[in-house]
């Protein structure tokens, strides 16, 4: 069966940023994404979600590679200094090219 | 005197979360308590609400709001220049003081009433209003009045926090059904309002002990001014008691609501209005220092300092 390549986007942020970036996403067109709770450890200590404010998100983004350097350029300009947030790309192939 | 048991369920709380103990309520469940009690503290004020004028309590309303203003003006100067943070962070701080703690204020109610002493009810009210100053306050002294801030996503941020949604709300539903119809559901959130401020303090208790890692490692200032400073915000709300010739049970919560800090409503709207500043410092100061020492010695602290000025 055919496949298509594609890029996907995965973002590891804290939840209360949660409407902010789907307002954001809209915004930059992206149709569609999974949003899960997520909880670890990186340089901002331990986060789990204790707290519903203090926890943290993943999103996952499949799309082609030009919107996924708009959305890394975005997010990086708009919250790496002052939010607990990491992305990584990587590469994908999905069934039906024209969903995304 | 007998210690309040809903206390002894923060302490089993915080000595388990100490202990690393495998303990934990899940954050559903913890959502839920909180709805009850923010709900019931709510209808309480309506109902009282629905027994007097509006327009009687509006001095009593300008000069807690007054009082908002105030306490984070006191506390920030003391973070900025004896405590050196960083303007932001001082800010965020002094905003976290300067306002509310829901839980506190229960525990509060719940210790005045298994003494019998009366307080005015319409205190709900006062909770509510005290939410909001502190957070602008912050904002301003970072930003000034600044074009830049958001103000309409910020407010949508702020009003429409789950914490005022649920205490406005309350207050509205009681103020509208009124006490003989309230009745029917107070099965729900009146009667089974000391158990679930047990659970509701055993959970905070395991959240309070999750903050010890970091306040190891913002040493020994925030530690003091996580006591210190509520203690001197007490006597301001005990000051406001007198001023507006509030019961002693009156002074006893107003001197509670103006010591406790926020850790729910202002650490969200510090995250988006002044992400520069560090969630950590000022969550570990309000739930991991100011909230126990409340909880367990500040509220009968500021019974008997109200009782020295009455």
């Amino acid at each position: 069966m055919k496949q298509y390549s594609m890029k996907l986007v995965t973002i590891v942020t804290e939840s209360i940023l949660e409407h902010h970036l789907e307002d954001d996403l809209d915004k930059l067109g992206i149709h569609g994404y999974t949003i899960v709770d997520a909880r670890g450890k990186g340089s901002e200590g331990m986060r789990d979600d204790f707290w519903s404010n203090q926890g943290n998100i993943r999103i996952e983004i499949v799309c082609d590679e030009k919107t996924s350097d708009t959305v890394t350029e975005f997010l990086y300009k708009h919250y790496y200094s002052d939010y607990a947030m990491m992305l990584y790309v990587s590469d994908v192939s999905v069934l039906r090219g024209k969903k995304f | 005197m007998a210690i309040d048991p809903v206390v002894l369920f923060f302490i089993l709380g915080l000595t388990a979360g100490l202990m690393r103990a495998e303990m934990r309520l899940p954050s559903a469940i913890y959502e839920f308590l909180s709805v009850i009690l923010l709900i019931a503290i709510g209808l309480k004020g309506g109902i009282e609400l629905s027994k007097q004028p509006f327009v009687d309590l509006l001095p009593d309303i300008t000069a807690v709001l007054a009082m908002g203003f105030i306490l984070p003006l006191l506390a920030f100067p003391i973070l900025y220049y004896l405590g050196r943070f960083k303007k932001a962070d001082a800010a965020s701080i002094a905003g976290h003081y300067g306002s509310v703690s829901v839980g506190t204020y229960a525990v509060a109610a719940s210790y005045l009433a298994s003494l019998g002493i009366a307080y005015e009810a319409h205190m709900p009210l006062f909770l509510v209003v005290l939410e909001i100053p502190a957070i602008i306050v912050a904002i301003v002294l970072v930003r000034g009045i600044s074009k830049k801030t958001k103000w309409g996503q910020l407010s949508h941020e702020i009003f429409l926090g789950k914490s005022i949604v649920l205490l406005i709300g309350g207050l509205a539903i009681g103020w509208i059904a009124g006490e003989e119809s309230i009745k029917s559901i107070s099965g729900m959130f009146f009667d089974p309002f000391k158990g679930v401020l047990a659970l509701f303090l055993l959970e905070m208790g395991l959240i309070a002990a999750s903050q010890v890692g970091a306040l190891k490692r913002y040493g020994f200032f925030l530690l003091g001014f996580g006591i210190i400073f509520p203690i001197i915000s007490s006597v301001v709300g005990i000051a406001a008691a007198l001023f507006l010739e509030l019961s002693i049970g009156g002074a006893v919560m107003l001197a509670t609501l103006a010591a406790s800090a926020s850790y729910i409503a202002v650490p969200a709207a510090m995250r988006i209005a002044l992400p520069e500043s560090n969630p950590t410092l000022s969550l570990t100061a309000s739930l991991g220092i100011t909230f126990p020492f409340n909880i367990i010695l500040g509220v009968p602290l500021y019974h008997q300092i109200a009782t020295a000025l009455y």
